[in-house]
């Protein structure tokens, strides 16, 4: 495989996950909408058409994997190019970012795979598979996302390592997103200007768009479900005035 | 001016190198880096020692020869600048001066700071060049190049082959001297006609070269005595992936 085609992989998978940690972000930011909002959103993911779920899925774990499988072979020759390094070690423009992606990149496969665990298997704490996380909503028993977030970030170590991994995304992603146009050849002198301040608003955005729900869980501006009494529908209205 | 010089002594690429430590006393300011070098070699020749190799030619910045990492930084701390274009009054006196030659597996040192870049020579007679016939010179003004493609294309053709990309880059990688032959050749109406073989042939000597992959850094650009930008990397990935996707779908010969 020439070079060339290594760095386009890397650049059109991490395209596809890009984009996908932006959806991914206003979904979660639907917290802050009440434990409805969050679990109708869910509800309606987890009920799409199986081809279509299991498509999303399919992609986006064929991009990592693939990402991932390119980083190392990358690395590997990259290490091999220079088996002798330099005495005095000095860089003249390469950003922070730019020379801590492998670094980055390794905690953030290390936290999608506890991730996955986490929230999406369930396995990690077996208790959020239990009947108490599960919930009525318009007459349907849907799972209860908002109650297994909230209890996810109670735990303060869990925040955490969540912000410092968001963290780690942030500074992937201000290199990455102006980086993968350049591999494609989609970049010039006035663009790469242009996209590399992009590049860091948008690590930026997802940074402080994702650290807003554990922050609102431990600052309990996102309230524990048991706050909201009654119905589901009551507690929407609770929330709704809340907010106003 | 007082330096302290550390500097990588090597006697052959099979051997192992190591620094070795030297002062010079009274080192005018106005002298360039490869004279001050001059200066510690009839020193060491005085005192029946071993000179430093070093490469050097044509001492005025435009044939490519000198491969010194100063500090840390392929040709010096000076932007824009070959090291024999580099002077003493930009360093300090009685500062302490690194010198290393170009690491890179494609570059093996042969001595010293000389280091051998024939795998540059190897990426261009893949494709660096433009088959024409030859005979009498064409009309200057029959092929006509608008003027912002030729003044790209010359930017891109200002490349020395100096190597120093490869030096600066943190993965040893020679992107931004195979993007400037690219661009160059593949920009001007006389190279276009090669350009998609051209890509993938030069694109196919560097890999097999050894050098590492591009990862954006940009320290490249900052070290490259012209100046050239990262734009010819860009140029050389968008080619070779139109050249890849015209070969997939080409008829197939009967």
């Amino acid at each position: 495989m020439s070079s060339l085609l290594k760095k386009y992989l890397m650049a059109l998978t991490g395209f596809v996950m890009v984009g996908f940690v932006f959806v991914h972000m206003l979904g979660n930011l639907q917290m802050f909408n009440g434990p409805d909002a969050i679990n109708e959103y869910a509800h309606f993911l987890q009920t799409l058409p199986k081809g279509v779920f299991w498509g999303f899925r399919i992609t986006l774990l064929a991009s990592l994997i693939i990402h991932v499988w390119m980083a190392i072979l990358l690395v590997k020759e990259n290490k091999a190019a220079r088996p002798e390094d330099y005495s005095v070690n000095t860089s003249v423009q390469a950003s922070l970012a730019s020379r801590t992606m492998g670094i980055s990149g390794s905690f953030l496969l290390f936290f999608i795979i506890f991730h996955i665990f986490h929230f999406t298997v369930r396995s990690i704490f077996p208790e959020y598979q239990s009947e108490a996380f599960y919930t009525a909503l318009d007459g349907e028993t849907v799972y209860n996302v908002y109650k297994m977030v909230v209890a996810g970030f109670s735990k303060t170590w869990v925040s955490v390592v969540y912000v410092v991994c968001m963290a780690f995304l942030c500074a992937h992603l201000a290199h990455a997103v102006s980086s993968m146009f350049q591999s494609l050849g989609l970049r010039n002198r006035t663009w790469k200007v242009r996209l590399d301040r992009f590049a860091v608003l948008y690590g930026w955005v997802i940074f402080l768009g994702f650290i807003a729900v554990p922050i609102g869980v431990l600052t309990h501006v996102i309230k524990p479900e048991s706050s909201f009494t009654g119905t589901p529908a009551e507690a929407l209205v609770i929330n709704t005035n809340l907010s106003q | 001016m007082k330096l302290h010089l550390k500097i990588w002594r090597q006697n052959s690429a099979t051997e192992k190198g190591a620094f070795e430590r030297y002062t010079l006393s009274d080192v005018s300011a106005d002298a360039s880096f490869l004279e001050m070098l001059d200066i510690l070699n009839e020193q060491l020749i005085a005192e029946n020692k071993d000179p430093v190799a070093f490469d050097h030619d044509c001492r005025e910045g435009i044939c490519g020869m000198c491969s010194l990492t100063i500090n840390g930084v392929p040709h010096g701390p000076e932007r824009a600048t070959t090291a024999c274009q580099l002077h003493m009054r930009h360093f300090k006196d009685g500062e302490t001066i690194v010198i290393e030659p170009w690491r890179a597996k494609p570059f093996p040192v042969t001595k010293d700071l000389v280091v051998d870049r024939t795998p540059f020579d190897s990426v261009m007679q893949a494709g660096g060049f433009v088959s024409v016939r030859t005979g009498a010179s064409p009309e200057a003004n029959a092929t006509p190049v608008p003027k912002p493609i030729a003044e790209y294309a010359m930017d891109a053709a200002a490349c020395i082959g100096c190597g120093a990309c490869v030096a600066a880059c943190k993965n040893a990688s020679a992107m931004l001297f195979v993007g400037a032959k690219v661009s160059h050749l593949n920009s001007l109406p006389q190279g276009k006609p090669e350009k998609d073989r051209r890509v993938v042939a030069m694109v196919e000597a560097m890999d097999s070269a050894g050098f590492g992959n591009c990862r954006n850094y940009a320290e490249c650009e900052a070290v490259c005595p012209k100046e050239i930008s990262l734009d010819v990397i860009a140029q050389m990935n968008r080619d070779y992936a139109s050249a890849k996707i015209k070969q997939f779908f080409a008829p197939a010969e009967s």
